[in-house]
């Protein structure tokens, strides 16, 4: 195996020509314009019915309208909400003077928080398997300071189909594979659940789901895309939140409705994923964001481990010689009487 | 033994202690709506993860403390093999390769689909350290049999083909393994630092160093179990070699205050590494004191170095799994 340039971090031009595909089609991928979200989480049922996803747990957990909680095994497409205290641009929430508590997302964070610390995964289970949150103690939004301003960020996640994915780099079986569009996909009969990919993503998103055994995250609707249509979730979105397409035109397009969204005074949007330079070498699904990736539960400066690779072999090497010496060294010394 | 008294005395505090929310800062972007916008506390969805937590049980743990036993205790059989120590040859070849066998049971046992093992043979993959391991892996096991095979012929078939040839390849064998055998003790550190997970990650320069030496001085405690006193000078000096440096790298992994390594001190793996710290130095000082003279201090001292083996993997293990459940490892705050 030969090491090409940046072939462990850094910008690509053509990865799926880098994984070794010839003829290909240009890198398909997916733009997530959280602005227009509406939260009818169609994206995660279309998803759910199209690639047969079982059941991921039916619980309450108190994350807003957020049931899902997160990515998992069998969560590969999750609407996260998020109130806050404050305005979107010049828009009027109209409750000024109504009798309206504290942010949903503020007074319920401690309680999930401490609930989701009590769980035998420590909330793995979002996403994958059924979580009890316990007893939630209801929040009497009448009380506390009273709100003035009101937005409420919706965001449907999903997995980053990174360009130097943390995951497939580790995968010891080739289970997980770049496909021709330039996807991220685990052959299914191929994954031993060895669960190596689950700690190398650097996103959170990859699981094994229990029961079944093995690895499962979204394929980016491999199938549907070899037949021409595009993925489930981006064909239900009622807002075109979801936007499928090349990845090139895609970017050209979420520059200009970040530049639209800044001028019309939403000077918080961000894209989150665009940047080839970043940590993964960009991501092959990238967003438009409202806050902080870490409000929305992403990392803020995610890394392909394997960029630091060669550094760790190095130290390991000199490791192993130091062992090798202490060994020698043990048996050189003169024998004791 | 200052390390343990540090992670004595801090074991008591929550994860992400001071230090973590003392690192919190101002909003990356630094708008000024942003700024204004006060938060209660440091951003997170709900104070969920951001990442997963490894799947990997306490079998994994297992299986690296066996690994690692296994790989010192073949370079003790190669050196007691030149040295004409019988006893140590002997307990030495026949310990890796039960060990080894054990550890591959656990390594196996783990797996999603275990019956599905043999898929990690269909590949070679220079990015997954599990693809290497796997490789050297078979290389060493393949030595490390043939050298106990030749450990345990029976005297009276010694002049079948098989005797001969096992009498011809065991030393040769012996000493593939033994070459081995620091890859195998050392590659299970890249495994866990070549991950997302902020303690195993953030300590990458100190966890090979940390296996090694870990593995130096269970195989020292093998040694003084399996071997009498007079045989087992160089089972001592290995075990001493091997606290030194465990003690010494995990003192640095303290020193260097990263908030992503608070969870080796903190907590349920810092109270297992804590344990361990304690029973390798007792193992040490056991040995150094009675381990010349008494085969029973030995074999108790040999027994305290196995025991803190085992729990250093299961802390490390443990430390990462903390540091994947709490998001301001990840994103700080
Ligand atoms: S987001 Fe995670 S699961 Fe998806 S491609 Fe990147 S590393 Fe793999
Ligand atoms: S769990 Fe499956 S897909 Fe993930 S690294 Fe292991 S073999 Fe590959």
């Amino acid at each position: 195996m030969r090491l090409a340039a940046n072939s462990l971090s850094g910008p690509v031009e053509d990865v799926a020509g880098q994984a070794g595909h010839r003829e290909h089609p240009p890198r398909m991928g997916f733009f997530t314009d959280t602005s227009v979200c509406i939260g009818c989480k169609a994206c995660e049922v279309a998803c759910k019915e199209w690639n047969e996803v079982p059941e991921d747990g039916l619980n309450l957990l108190g994350m807003s309208m957020d049931n899902t909680g997160s990515l998992g095994a069998s969560s590969w497409r999750h609407v996260a909400f998020i109130e806050q205290p404050r305005r979107l641009a010049r828009h009027d929430a109209g409750i000024a003077g109504l009798p309206v508590g504290p942010s949903g997302t503020e007074a319920t964070a401690g309680i999930v928080e401490s609930a989701l610390r009590r769980a035998p995964r420590g909330g793995g289970e979002l996403g994958t398997s059924p979580y009890e949150p316990g007893h939630v103690p209801a929040v009497p939004l009448a009380d506390g300071p009273e709100r003035t301003d009101f937005r409420w960020l919706m965001m449907s996640d999903v997995c980053k189909h990174c360009t130097h994915a943390a995951c497939l780099d580790v995968c010891p079986t080739g289970a997980l594979v770049r496909t021709e569009f330039g996807t991220v996909v685990v052959q299914q009969d191929i994954c031993n659940g060895c669960g190596y990919c689950v700690s190398a993503c650097p996103f959170g998103v990859i699981d094994r789901r229990p029961g079944d055994g093995r690895a499962h995250k979204c394929t980016l609707c491999y199938d549907r895309l070899r037949g021409g249509l595009e993925p489930a979730c981006a064909k239900a979105c009622p807002t075109s939140s979801i936007q499928y397409g090349e990845l090139d035109a895609l970017h050209e397009r979420a520059r200009g409705r970040l530049e639209a969204l800044r001028a019309s005074g939403v000077a918080e949007a961000r894209l989150y994923g665009e940047d080839a330079t970043d940590g993964v070498g960009g991501c092959g699904a990238f967003f438009l964001l409202l806050d902080e990736p870490a409000v929305y539960g992403l990392p803020s400066t995610p890394v392909v481990a394997s960029r630091d690779l060669p550094a760790m072999w190095k130290a390991a090497g000199v490791a192993a010689l130091g062992l090798l010496a202490a060994a020698l060294s043990a048996f050189m010394e003169p024998r004791e009487r | 033994m200052s390390t343990t008294n540090g992670r004595d005395a801090r074991a008591e505090r929550g994860p992400a202690g001071a230090s973590a929310r003392e690192r919190r800062g101002a909003p990356q972007d630094g708008s000024a709506e942003m700024a204004m916008v006060a938060r209660a506390r440091p951003a997170s969805y709900y104070g969920r993860a951001v990442l997963k937590p490894p799947v990997w049980g306490e079998d994994i743990a297992y299986y690296f403390f066996l690994g690692g036993l296994s790989a010192g205790a073949s370079l003790l059989a190669v050196g007691a093999d030149q040295t004409g120590r019988s006893a140590l040859r002997r307990g030495g070849r026949l310990g890796a390769l039960g060990s080894l066998g054990l550890g591959m049971f656990f390594l196996v046992k783990d797996l999603g689909r275990p019956e599905r093992f043999h898929h990690m043979l269909r590949v070679a993959k220079l990015t997954s350290p599990m693809s290497v391991g796997t490789w050297i892996l078979s290389a060493y096991g393949a030595a490390c049999g043939m050298a106990a095979a030749a450990e345990v012929w029976p005297k009276r078939l010694a002049p079948r083909p098989a005797g001969r040839l096992l009498a011809a390849t065991g030393r040769p064998a012996g000493l593939a393994a033994g070459l081995l055998a620091p890859v195998v003790a050392a590659y299970t550190a890249v495994l866990l630092a070549d991950t997302a997970v902020p303690a195993w990650n953030a300590a990458r320069r100190e966890l090979p160093f940390v296996f090694t030496a870990s593995a130096a001085a269970s195989a020292g405690g093998l040694g003084m179990i399996v071997a009498p006193p007079s045989e087992a000078a160089p089972a001592r000096r290995l075990a001493q070699y091997g606290a030194i440096v465990e003690l010494a790298a995990s003192r640095r992994l303290e020193a260097r205050r990263e908030v992503a390594l608070e969870p080796y001190l903190f907590g349920n793996a810092g109270r297992l590494l804590n344990r361990a710290s304690a029973l390798t130095a007792a193992g040490v000082l056991g040995s150094m004191l009675a381990g010349r003279r008494s085969r029973v201090a030995a074999v108790a001292s040999g027994a305290a170095l196995l025991a803190g083996g085992m729990y250093e993997r299961l802390g490390i293990l443990r430390a990462g799994v903390a540091s994947t459940t709490d998001p301001r490892y990840v994103n700080g705050g």
